[in-house]
């Protein structure tokens, strides 16, 4: 009696509706055109992806370097703060996402998204690989200032690769600590808000910026414990030579316990949200 | 894909049982039961807040109800969603297409998500466009449409995939009336092309354009439902306004109607504020009855129209004879063109 019995289900679909892998990663696509496409059409949207580093790896090499590692010896902190902040920047750009995702669900086509017959996931893996094409973007920029400001790389072309690699799959873990929050809070400035308040206090309580020796005791044993410091120090190891598997190690298994927890708790409040 | 209308002819698309669902203490659905057979339209017409979008949402697999069922072309909301999904189109109060993407962009990616091959998805995106007269816009971001145009886009995107059910909630509120035509206008066409359509509305106007039957919701609750022309009769049809050439003629006018005794004619009543005179209506032989009347007795008129009755008058028509059925008290509202007209009435007969 159903008109729905009339059609054969298409390509990629089984009868009970379930959706095959192909069939996935083409909703994906579709969706990362999307998102593609929109900052076609609203460029100002990359400005912090492009900008960040330029100013950050400016401001921190001339206004700290000579502090840091003494007058005339900026070139030196060039090595230190540059492998650091390409654990910021995979920070900052997660963080966006957050109040993007709140921004989105403003619109009534995310309502659109959820009665189409598509894994509710593909919409935030969508989002997740296009914001990872951003933090790319920022890396390779704040690379590329990192150089023209004297960064030397005392290891090979295939750890920086490692280091940029680390560095992307920790900020996608981050991305969905933000995709759940951004789908939790009730306004993207809230969300912002949040953000900046979880963000402060890891990125420069962390080693990102200074060796943590000169910090007293119980701060010190709080960069220890920051997963950025792990980051950061993963990754200047992997410029700079020196011990590199322990905090990579501790870095990959932040990496997987943020996605395995955060992720499907994301993906249900999607799911469910009636905003 | 495209055979919706061979299995029409009896069984009903939507069927919804005991529907609940509560936010906190408001009861935005309590208990409702519906059904749209297969090929028809149902309006569900109600005030803001009586449950009309949560029946939507929870018809479109958007919210899960607390306690009921409900099924859509044969697949229940709760346990079969996904098969769901592949038959319905909505489209909403608030247009669900993004702002940034062009209408061809937009309805290309609908496509592409509905899995059509990138050529079909190519080509259904065009033939939509030519369809709802927007391939002129088909390159600009649809956030620099006009209302109307959103609208459009919406219910094009709605229907890339030949949805056979489609549900509209308020497709015209806040556009104007040229643009609201285009919009019912298109909607007659999806439903000459065999779709089962769930429209909500607040305006009884589009519920009589539109509608096959209609089912009235008032705090989550069903409580009038029957084909268009069954509740028309209820409320009272429409409302006839004369305007006499002389004011000083209401009263006149408003008596000689009054003691007409022309068929089903109700009560006449005085609107002094506007000089109109008011008249509650079912037929067009009763208009030309009263217009054929007052020429007899040489009354000069000078302007003539003919309302629907508002949402509030609809209310107060169903509700008060609900409250009047099981002999209480109230007698007053009685009468089912019902209203304030009543006390007036009587003003005029004393």
């Amino acid at each position: 009696m159903s008109a729905a019995t009339i059609s054969a289900p298409p390509a990629g679909r089984s009868a009970e509706g379930r959706i095959g892998l192909r069939a996935n990663l083409r909703h994906i696509g579709a969706l990362v055109r999307r998102n593609a496409l929109q900052i076609k059409q609203d460029p100002e949207s990359m400005f912090d992806a492009l900008l960040m580093p330029v100013i950050f790896t400016l401001l921190f090499v001339y206004v700290f370097g000579g502090a840091i590692s003494g007058k005339g010896n900026q070139h030196e902190y060039v090595n230190y703060v540059v492998p650091g902040l390409m654990a910021m920047m995979g920070m900052n750009i997660a963080q966006a996402v957050g109040s993007g995702i709140n921004d989105d669900f403003k619109k009534g086509v995310m309502d659109r998204f959820r009665t189409m017959p598509i894994a509710r996931s593909s919409v935030l893996i969508a989002k997740i690989v296009v914001e990872i094409g951003r933090m790319l973007l920022a890396t390779s920029i704040l690379l590329g200032m990192g150089f023209a400001l004297g960064l030397t790389i005392h290891t090979s072309v295939l750890h920086l690769l490692a280091a940029v690699l680390l560095a992307l799959v920790f900020g996608a873990s981050l991305m969905w600590i933000f995709i759940l929050l951004g789908l939790t809070m009730k306004t993207a400035q809230a969300v912002q808000g949040i953000g900046m308040l979880v963000l402060m206090p890891l990125q420069f309580g962390s080693s990102i910026f200074a060796p943590t020796s000169t910090m007293p005791g119980w701060l010190e044993a709080f960069t220890k414990a920051n997963p950025l410091s792990n980051l950061a120090d993963a990754s200047r190891a992997l410029i700079n030579g020196g011990a590199v598997a322990h905090s990579v190690w501790i870095t990959l298994a932040w990496t997987v316990g943020i996605t395995a927890v955060t992720a499907p708790l994301a993906v249900a409040k999607f799911r469910n949200k009636s905003a | 894909m495209t055979s919706i209308k061979q299995t029409s002819g009896g069984g009903n698309a939507v069927e919804v049982r005991g529907l609940v669902k509560h936010y906190g203490p408001t009861k935005a659905l309590d208990g409702v039961d519906l059904d749209v057979r297969q090929g028809t339209v149902l309006g569900v017409l109600g005030p803001n807040g009586a449950g009309k979008t949560t029946l939507v949402r929870v018809l479109s697999t958007l919210i899960r109800p607390d306690a009921g069922s409900a099924r859509v072309a044969g697949y229940d909301v709760l346990t079969q969603p996904r098969q769901l999904r592949r038959v319905i189109g909505l489209t909403g109060q608030y247009a669900s297409v993004d702002e940034k993407l062009s209408g061809r962009e937009n309805l290309y990616m609908i496509g592409r998500l509905l899995d059509l091959s990138r050529k079909d998805a190519k080509g259904r995106a065009d033939e939509m466009l030519e369809r709802f007269s927007l391939t002129d816009a088909a390159k600009r971001p649809a956030g620099q449409y006009s209302g109307g145009m959103r609208r459009r886009l919406d219910l094009a995107a709605s229907m890339i995939g030949r949805p056979s059910v489609l549900y509209l909630d308020e497709p015209t509120t806040g556009l104007d009336p040229r643009t609201r035509n285009e919009v019912w206008e298109e909607v007659q066409r999806m439903v000459a092309d065999g779709a089962t359509v769930l429209l909500t509305t607040q305006y009884m106007e589009e519920a009589e354009q539109l509608a096959d039957e209609l089912t009235v919701f008032d705090r989550g609750r069903v409580i009038a439902e029957g084909r268009v022309e069954e509740l028309k009769a209820k409320v009272g049809g429409r409302t006839l306004q004369i305007r006499p050439a002389a004011r000083g003629d209401l009263r006149a006018m408003a008596d000689t109607l009054s003691r007409s005794g022309l068929d089903g004619v109700g009560g006449a009543v005085v609107d002094e504020a506007e000089g109109l005179v008011n008249v509650a209506i079912i037929s067009d032989e009763q208009l030309t009855a009263i217009v054929g009347l007052l020429g007899e007795r040489s009354f000069r008129i000078a302007g003539i129209s003919t309302h629907l009755p508002s949402l509030d008058e609809v209310f107060l028509a169903i509700t008060g004879q609900k409250a009047s059925a099981p002999a209480d008290d109230d007698t007053a509202s009685g009468t089912p063109s019902g209203s304030a007209s009543d006390e007036t009435l009587e003003e005029v007969a004393a």
